[in-house]
């Protein structure tokens, strides 16, 4: 077993132990800070795959900033009759079903899938020597202008959306 | 070299696993979770098909993503603090206003 095989193995074990522990806690607290330690070793496996801008927006974004929030709603919520109770809707064995049978079909189909046609113009050298940002950037800011102006319509949205839900009514 | 199926095969069953959480779970904020669970495990293959095409277009989409997973947990997390004020519950079976 090569060096990277063994990382990634290491990567693969933490990422599928972490998930089943987030979605099986009871307190969701312990699920959100178990979640914390997931999105850092996501980014973990966005460096080992030459990603360091994604790597570092992953633990910005959805460690800083997301996860934070849900922190905040868990404590601005007074969760303890819930920790508590039952953590499973009572038909659990079937979603058990469901999830099993997605997961067993899309492996025995995805398992044997290979890299096809001839690579990209966006080689290792090629980003290395251009540099990571310039090279994001370059393609977001010509190709991807439309997509990146609509993300910031959508960002506004859910500023405005989220204060108008979460204020309260003014009598 | 670590070969790009295992990559899919991670992010095949990160994703569910969070549909498992998604389908069974009661406490809404962990139903959250589970969703943000499903967009990393797409993350992550489509950060793994960026990589071995040579392609930086996937690393761009991901970067869209996490805008509108951003998004959406801003506005569940506004509608939970919302509904908790007309009813104060979060689990998703006790959540019944609107049932006859």
């Amino acid at each position: 077993m090569s060096v990277p095989q063994f990382f990634f193995g290491y990567f693969a074990v933490m990422l599928i132990g972490l998930s089943i522990m987030v979605v099986t806690r009871k307190n969701p607290v312990h699920s959100v800070i178990l979640m914390l330690v997931l999105f850092v070793h996501i980014a973990g496996v966005y460096l080992f795959l030459n990603a360091e801008f994604l790597a570092a927006i992953q633990i910005i974004i959805y460690a800083g900033a997301i996860l934070v929030m849900f922190l905040f709603v868990i404590m601005l919520l007074d969760l303890k009759k819930e920790v508590t109770e039952r953590r499973f809707l009572k038909p659990w064995p079937l979603g058990l079903v469901v999830a099993g049978t997605f997961m067993v079909f899309i492996t025995a189909v995805l398992g044997k899938l290979t890299v096809f046609p001839e690579p990209g113009k966006y080689s290792i050298d090629r980003i290395q020597a251009e540099g990571m940002m310039m090279t994001i950037g370059k393609v977001l800011y010509t190709e991807y202008l439309l997509p990146f102006e609509i993300a910031s319509l959508i960002l506004l949205v859910a500023i405005i959306g989220a204060i108008v839900l979460a204020k309260k009514r003014l009598e | 070299m670590v070969p790009l199926s295992w990559y899919i095969v991670l992010s095949a069953i990160v994703f569910s696993i969070g549909m498992f959480g998604f389908l069974v779970r009661r406490n809404l904020i962990i139903i959250f979770l589970s969703i943000e669970l499903m967009l990393n495990a797409v993350n992550i293959s489509l950060v793994a098909f960026s990589h071995y095409l040579q392609s930086i277009n996937g690393q761009i989409l991901v970067f869209f993503v996490i805008t509108v997973a951003a998004a959406e947990a801003a506005i569940g997390l506004a509608i939970l603090i919302a509904f908790y004020r007309n009813k104060p519950t979060v689990e998703a079976d006790e959540i019944n206003l609107l049932k006859g």
